[in-house]
This record gives structure tokens, C-alpha cells and sequence, in this order.
């Protein structure tokens, strides 16, 4: 049976090898974190890092990846959800709907390891995923907050973090 | 590192297969699922440990009504903001227990405006109950105890308990009728610049839309429409699909429709493809867009035309006026695209051994008791044996009020009894089944008199009716009151924002065979574009400010003026703005009122000499009444330019033999992060009434904008989007 090393765990599949890799993590081994928007590369809601490096999932052929190559989706980015980037994220309130933020994140947590100090236009050549909610300028905000270091008040939104729900 | 084993069949059977992978089944089952406390009342419970449940019966799709909705709950409960959670009541609980939770439906931004008084009162009324609870514990009367977060104290004698402790007592007692609502001044939740409960899930992953349901022994679906509205399914081969890896069954559904089930719905989409099907395009297999322009046009100077708005005598003063201006505008189809496609889970449980048959579906829904009326309708089973779990919405801009793909799925779910199976459109179904913006075609004459003020104005619209086609009983005498959104005099839900001598604006219903539904901002975007663009025309016509000519027209209607000026003062309207790399900057003005606020924008952009234009700053300001969430107004308000701007720069659908012409996101773009201008937002509740905030704002992206680019080019775009017009300069 086919292998990926997907989240740091060796798993077997039994898709067909043309099955796109995002069909193979959502169907076949229950990562639903990663989404599907238009399944032509187009939205970036698939992207996964093969290796470190953003991949849009939903055109990449299963058997196109080797056991050897590491995948990791958003459920494997940090144990507790921690990623400096997702911490950002929330602390920023960036996602409205949020189907598309997997994919956001993703590719922006690949941005900042290539670039810890991204320009503008480096977040804007990385960042094409679509967003039809609109939080561009937050995933934007929140990029800088990652790169200045981390605190949100940098970014001057002024968003209380009291709930249960939600992290400081 | 570890070697596990996960099998397609052990993930899909029974949950949590292997070690330490994590695929347990989360199924969601409505309100009262989450714990055993008995509720104080049908909008909040309250646990044991004092962490209180506050139920939302609107759909939550990113507009943060959730949370929105919860700080008015919480207000009046006086609960302990960091212990609250959410939860959705279903569509079926609110049936039988009469509607308890009023309405579900969750568009025209009417989420918070058309709730907040009764969800304060459910507020107001359990904190009343669970005070009595414990002054009769007490044998105290009421009015000597006090509650701050959830704890109760006696004023007297200093004794306390918290909600957690009362919430059993408190839901035996009966509710008070009559409760008074806090002073907005003295709100302390509401108004506050609060973090969304629901942001973290959407972080990790973790956050189940509707697309993610997992249950056992589910099955998916892939499907096939007709791709011409109004054909019919003539034949198919299932033979084919049936002998691909995966397959379970091939279904006939409704008069136009196929689909393959199959363990994974990638295997169903790929059988459902090698699938020989044959159509019959039916009555409207010829028809294209430029057929559609042709009737449209031909309204502009019907005859016939239902009034919408009317004062003085406007035929008499063009007749009479000294200079007439007139321009025609024309808006396209457009999808709403969600990032998720329309999805949905069924399930059909045959009658057995005295339990009648049930029908059950999980769904991302904008309105849960229509979603309900439609499985019934499907099922062919009374309501109160079908139920509607309301799953997270991967976006809804509208189009999830309706129920169609619901029906479908259903119509699946009833061919394999005791099934649950999940219908997913790929995104060419989506792109190609949508309800459409209505496109309209607008003429606009004003006549001037000597010293070029405007006398008269006559907007006539030919085009579609969203309500024809939807909620046809709310046509009456031909009368669409949706067409007119922003140009009604009076009324408070969306009022032109201007006074004229003579006014006439009228509708000539023209309805092609394209499905329409409600689209974000739905007719105040192209309503907004028309009229602001045309006081555009008539300011540089008459050699007057733009925004000067505004203020005197806009002199009885101190609201709308008010967010004008908020920007134009914001934006610095009258100086000139800065150069952005080397490039002159120009700023366009738009103002209107929709969905009962007020919103205007200033646009700053630039062209260049090759006409690459660049939207480089907007300023927005919002009058909605009351702020409830303020960062999260903010966030709509800079979601709105998005979503407006990427209507204005590429929004369209045109249709060539009866079929939508663009599939995916390559021939139906969307603004991306380089397009997305700066947005700063002004949010000015004036307060004494609630105003929307999830729609105003889209319908001032796109005049702001092209306004901005005739100051920068002379060209006036009077036909969207604009990709289809060259800026480059002659």
C-alpha cells in the first residue's frame, strides 16, 4: 500500500496514485484541516508544506509524493496549536469564515521560514491564496506581527481577549 | 518515528482507528447535546462549574454575529464573559417549541439588528431568575441582591453563590413577562472591542465545516446539473461509473440531475466524470448574454414601469429644463463563490419496528427552517420526522439561503436507506449552478436648470427580480420592493440620500431564464453605483465639486451627510494626495444607506500610463446605530472592499448557449492580497436605532472607485466590471 510521511507519522493509503494528495488527507486519513476551494491551484485553500515548501495540494498526485518527502498540513504545523503564526492569527481575530485560513497559514508560516522579515511585496508574491470574506489586511497585519517578534499590539488593533474561547 | 495504519474502511467505520491519530466522529446534535444542566431559560444555560451555554439561532458564516450576539446575551445575564460558550439550537427544536428562538435566517446583515431586542430580553429575564433563585434561597427579596460576573450577592449580608449553584433552582421557576433593558450607557460588554469566540478552531484546523462532517458508514456524492437552467437529464451510462474503484450506486436526481455515490468523493467525482451523460438544453439551449442586454435595453424606454420612488412632476421638468445630462449604466451576473462549496449530508432512516421514517441532514445553512422545509419537501415526511444540523458555513454572501443543493442531497440519501451520504458540487458546479446577481441596466437622466442645479432626476432600472423568481407572493402589482434598495424615500431600511425638485424612480421587471438570489449587498450595489456615479456626471458637468454638489443635495438628510463628511474629512478630500511611487493619486466619493446604516467611502487610486490602476486607500465610515462589536465592524467593513472591489474589477458571469460561460476561480476571479487597498474605518454609531453591517459597505466599493478613476482618466465606466475596459490613456 502506498506510504506518506504526513505530520511526522508514516500512514498508508489505498487511493488510486492520479488521487490528488488533498483528497488523500481528507478522505483517506481524516486531515479535513486542509481544504478544498477549486481543485485547479488557483485558491490555495489546499496548501500543504512538502519538505518546508508550500504546495497546493489538490493538483499534486498522491504517488508524486515519496515516503521520503515530509508533508505537513495545519493540524501538524504546532502540537497545541501554538505556531507563532497561528498565535498571531489569533490574537488578531484574522479569520471571518475561516474556510480558507488552513491554507493562509500555511502559506504564510512557509513565507516567514524562507523570509523571517518579509517586505510587502514578498507577502504579496506568497500570499495569492483567495479569501472572499476579505481578511487580507489582518493575514497581512498578522504576518508583521510574526515577523516584528511576536506582540499583537504592534499591529494596533486593540482586540480583549477575555473568553473562554479564545487565547491571549 | 512510529508506523500506523489507517485504512480508508477503519477510518470511515468505527472512529478513531489508529494510535494516536485523532479521527473521532464529532457529530453535531443541536442544542442541550453539550451537558445535563437544564436551561434557565431557551437562551442560556449554565453549568454546574458556572460556564454558561448562550444559544445562537442565526447562522454564524463570518460576519461574527455569533459573538455579536452573545455580548447582547450576556449584557443582560450579567454572566462572567470568559466562562461563555455557544451553541445552535436546530431548526426541528424551534418547530417544536413554537418557535422559541424566532428566526433563523440569516441574511440582508439582519442577524443582530433584527434579534437584539428579544436575545437581551432572554438575557434579561435569566439573570432575573437566577437572582430570585437565590434570594429565595436567602429568603431575600430580589431587589437587595446584586450579580457581577455570574455571582450573586446579598447587599445586606454579604452572601453569595454564583449562577452555577441557582441555574437547577432557577429553571423551576416561572419567567418574568416583563424585564427592563439596560441603558446603552451602561453597557459594559456591548460596544467593546471583544475577540471572536470562535476564531482558535479556525486556526488548527479543528473547526468542522460542513464539507469536514465525518460519520460513520458515510458515503459521498458527486453530482451533475444540467448546465443549462431549464434543461433536462436525457440519458446515462451507468455502467461505467459503476465499475470504477469505490462505487456504490448511480441516482437519478429531480428532472435534471445525476449522481454517482461512492465511499470517497473523489472517487464518485472521477466515476461521475468517465460517466457518458446526454442532456436536453431545452427552450433555452441558444440563448446568450448579449440576448439579455438586448431585453434590458429595450426596458429602459418601456412604457410600462412600476414606481419606486416619486416627488413632483419629473417629465415636465426634463421637458423643461434648461441642460439635460444622461448616461446608462449596466450591471452583470455575478457568483457568490464561497470558499466552500454548497455541501450537504443526509441521511434517510426507513420506518422500523414503530419508529415512523426520519430524514436528517447536516448542513452549512444561512436559514436552518427553510433547510427544514425543503427536507420535508424532499423526504415527503412530515417536519417533525426530519431535522437540520446546522454545520459552520465556509462563507454564505446569500447564497446559502437557499435550499437547492439540500434537496439534492436528500433526493440521494432516500436511494440508500440508512446512509448517511454527503453531496459535495465541486467548484464548476457551484460556479455554474449559483443565483446569480440579478443584472439590471439603469438610464439616469437629470435636468439642470440655468444655473446648473439639478431639477429633476429619472432613474429608470430594466432587469431581473430577485423576489420573481424566490418569493413571487411578495410581488404585488408587479411591484419588486428589493429593485429599489437605497433609493426609497424614507422607510429605514435603505433611503436615497438626496432631495430633488422632481424624482422619479422606476422598474421595468425584464427576467432572464439565470437564476437570481441575494448577493451580498443584493440591488443597493448596482443601485449605489448608478446614482453615485451619475452625481459624479452631473458634478463634472457642471464644473462643480463632487462633494460640494453632494452636501447641497444631501442638506435634509444630516445621517448620510454625516459619515460624507466623516471620510471626506478623514481622506483630506480637497487637498491633494500624496504621489504612491511616482504615480498621481486621485479620490472618488460614494454615499448611500442599505440594510438600515449609513456608509460612505473615499477611494484614493492611481493609473498609469499603460492603464494598471491601483486602489491605493480607502477610507469607510459606518453610522450603524449601535456598535455592538467594533473590531469586528471593522472587519466587515474592510471584508466589504474585498468582496466589492473583486465585483467591480472582475465580477462577471456571462452565458453563452444557455450555460454560465466561467467555471472556476481562473475565469471567475477574485481579489487577491496584492489587489487589497489599505482600508481605514470610521465605525460613528449615532445610537437610537440598529443598522446592518455585514452588506452597506460593498455597494460604496465600486462608485468610490470608479469615481477615483474618472478624476484620474476622464473615463467614465459605466458597464462592470472593469476588466473589460482599457484605462490606458489615448
Amino acid at each position: 500500500m502506498p506510504q506518506l510521511n504526513v505530520n511526522g507519522r508514516m500512514l498508508t493509503h489505498d487511493a488510486e496514485p492520479d488521487t490528488p494528495l488533498l483528497w488523500v488527507l481528507r478522505e483517506q486519513l481524516g486531515l479535513t484541516g486542509t481544504k478544498y476551494g477549486c481543485g485547479v491551484a488557483q485558491c490555495g485553500s489546499c496548501t500543504v508544506h512538502i519538505d518546508g515548501a508550500p504546495v497546493r495540494s489538490c493538483v499534486m498526485p498522491a504517488a508524486a509524493v515519496q515516503p521520503s518527502q515530509k508533508i505537513v498540513t495545519i493540524e501538524g504545523l504546532s502540537a497545541q496549536g501554538d505556531h507563532p503564526v497561528q498565535k498571531a492569527w489569533a490574537a488578531l481575530d484574522v479569520p471571518q469564515c475561516g474556510f480558507c485560513q488552513s491554507g493562509m497559514i500555511m502559506a504564510a508560516a512557509a513565507l516567514l521560514k524562507d523570509k523571517p522579515k518579509p517586505s510587502d511585496a514578498d507577502i504579496d508574491a506568497a500570499m495569492t491564496n483567495i479569501c472572499r470574506c476579505g481578511t487580507y489586511n489582518r493575514v497581512r497585519a498578522a504576518i508583521k506581527v510574526v515577523a516584528a517578534g511576536g506582540d499583537p499590539r504592534s499591529a494596533g488593533l486593540d482586540i480583549q481577549h477575555i473568553a473562554a474561547g479564545s487565547k491571549a | 518515528m512510529n508506523t500506523f495504519e489507517v485504512t480508508r474502511r477503519e477510518f470511515l467505520g468505527t472512529a478513531a482507528a489508529a494510535g494516536s491519530l485523532v479521527v473521532g466522529f464529532a457529530v453535531p446534535q443541536g442544542a442541550a447535546a453539550q451537558g445535563a444542566a437544564p436551561e434557565v431559560n431557551a437562551w442560556v444555560v449554565v453549568q454546574p462549574d458556572d460556564r454558561v451555554i448562550i444559544r445562537i439561532a442565526r447562522s454564524e458564516m463570518g460576519q461574527g454575529t455569533l459573538t455579536g450576539l452573545a455580548q447582547l446575551v450576556a449584557e443582560e445575564l450579567e454572566c462572567d464573559w470568559a466562562r461563555v460558550t455557544t451553541e445552535y439550537p436546530t431548526p426541528g427544536q424551534n418547530l417544536a417549541r413554537n418557535r422559541v428562538w424566532g428566526n433563523f435566517s440569516t441574511g440582508g446583515s439582519r442577524g443582530i439588528r433584527e434579534s437584539q431586542d428579544y436575545v437581551r430580553k432572554g438575557g434579561a429575564i435569566a439573570r432575573t431568575m437566577l437572582v430570585q433563585a437565590a434570594a429565595d434561597e436567602w429568603k431575600v427579596p430580589p431587589a437587595e441582591c446584586r450579580v457581577d460576573k455570574g455571582v450573586i450577592t446579598h447587599t445586606g449580608t454579604n452572601r453569595r453563590t454564583s449562577y452555577g449553584k441557582v441555574a437547577t433552582a432557577a429553571a423551576r421557576l416561572t419567567a418574568p413577562t416583563e424585564v427592563t433593558l439596560k441603558d446603552p450607557k451602561d453597557w459594559k460588554l456591548v460596544g467593546k472591542r471583544l475577540a471572536r469566540l470562535d476564531t482558535v478552531d479556525k486556526t488548527t484546523g479543528r473547526q468542522v465545516y460542513g464539507m469536514d462532517l465525518k460519520l460513520p458508514g458515510l458515503l459521498n456524492a458527486a453530482i451533475k446539473d444540467c448546465p443549462v437552467f431549464g434543461g433536462k437529464l436525457k440519458s446515462f451510462d451507468e455502467t461505467v461509473a459503476l465499475k470504477r474503484p469505490g462505487v456504490k450506486k448511480v441516482v437519478r436526481v429531480g428532472d435534471s440531475a445525476v449522481a454517482v455515490v461512492a465511499d470517497t468523493w473523489w472517487r464518485a467525482r472521477t466515476a461521475l466524470d468517465a460517466m457518458p451523460v446526454e442532456w436536453d438544453y431545452g427552450p433555452n439551449a441558444k440563448v446568450s448574454s448579449a440576448d439579455f442586454a438586448q431585453v434590458l435595453k429595450a426596458g429602459l424606454d418601456a412604457d410600462n414601469a412600476v414606481v419606486g420612488n416619486s416627488n413632483g412632476d419629473v417629465r415636465a421638468a426634463l421637458a423643461g429644463a434648461a441642460r439635460r445630462i444622461e448616461a446608462v449604466y449596466a450591471y452583470p451576473h455575478q457568483n457568490h463563490a464561497t470558499m466552500e462549496t454548497m455541501n450537504a449530508t443526509a441521511k434517510w432512516t426507513p420506518a422500523s419496528g414503530g419508529s415512523p421514517a426520519r430524514c436528517e441532514v447536516w448542513t452549512p445553512t444561512q436559514n436552518g427552517e427553510a433547510a427544514l422545509a425543503a427536507v420535508g419537501a424532499a423526504s415527503g415526511l412530515p417536519l417533525p420526522q426530519c431535522e437540520v444540523y446546522k454545520l459552520h458555513l465556509g462563507g454564505g454572501f446569500g447564497r446559502r439561503g437557499q435550499s437547492d443543493w439540500i434537496r439534492q442531497a436528500v433526493a440521494i440519501a432516500k436511494e440508500l436507506p440508512g446512509t448517511p451520504v454527503k453531496l459535495i458540487w465541486s467548484r464548476e458546479d457551484d460556479m455554474q449552478h449559483g443565483a446569480y446577481h440579478p443584472i439590471t441596466q439603469c438610464k439616469l437622466q437629470a435636468g439642470l436648470d440655468a444655473q446648473g442645479n439639478v431639477t429633476a432626476l429619472h432613474m429608470r432600472i430594466s432587469g431581473q427580480s430577485i423576489l420573481a423568481a424566490l418569493f413571487p407572493q411578495n410581488v404585488r402589482d408587479g411591484k419588486d420592493p428589493v429593485v429599489f434598495q437605497g433609493l426609497n424615500n424614507g422607510g429605514g431600511e435603505a433611503m436615497i440620500g438626496y432631495s430633488f425638485p422632481n424624482l422619479l424612480v422606476d422598474h421595468a421587471m425584464r427576467n432572464p431564464h439565470v437564476p437570481p438570489g441575494f448577493w451580498r449587498g443584493v440591488n443597493l450595489n448596482q443601485n449605489t453605483i448608478y446614482l453615485e456615479c451619475f452625481i459624479d456626471e452631473i458634478a463634472h458637468a457642471t464644473g462643480q465639486d463632487p462633494l460640494a454638489l453632494r452636501r447641497k443635495l444631501m442638506a435634509q438628510h444630516p445621517k448620510h451627510l454625516a459619515v460624507l463628511n466623516a471620510v471626506a474629512e478623514r481622506a483630506g478630500w480637497g487637498k491633494p494626495a500624496p504621489d504612491v511611487g511616482g504615480q498621481k493619486v486621485y479620490r472618488g466619493l460614494a454615499q448611500t444607506h442599505g440594510f438600515g446604516s449609513y456608509v460612505a467611502a473615499c477611494a484614493e487610486v492611481s493609473v498609469d500610463a499603460g492603464g494598471e490602476m491601483k486602489v491605493h486607500r480607502i477610507v469607510a465610515a459606518t453610522d450603524c446605530g449601535h456598535a455592538v462589536n467594533p473590531q469586528q465592524i471593522e472587519a466587515q467593513i474592510e471584508g466589504s472592499f474585498a468582496y466589492g472591489l473583486s465585483a467591480a474589477l472582475y465580477g462577471e458571469c456571462t452565458v453563452k448557449d444557455g450555460a454560465i460561460e466561467q467555471k472556476n476561480f481562473d475565469t471567475y476571479p477574485a481579489m487577491r492580497m496584492q489587489q487589497m487597498p489599505k482600508v481605514e474605518s470610521i465605525v460613528m454609531p449615532s445610537g437610537g436605532f440598529w443598522g446592518g453591517v455585514g452588506e452597506p459597505t460593498i455597494a460604496v466599493a465600486a462608485p468610490a472607485v470608479l469615481n477615483a478613476i474618472f478624476a484620474a482618466t476622464g473615463k467614465r465606466i459605466r458597464e462592470l466590471p472593469l476588466k473589460n475596459h482599457s484605462l490606458k490613456r489615448a
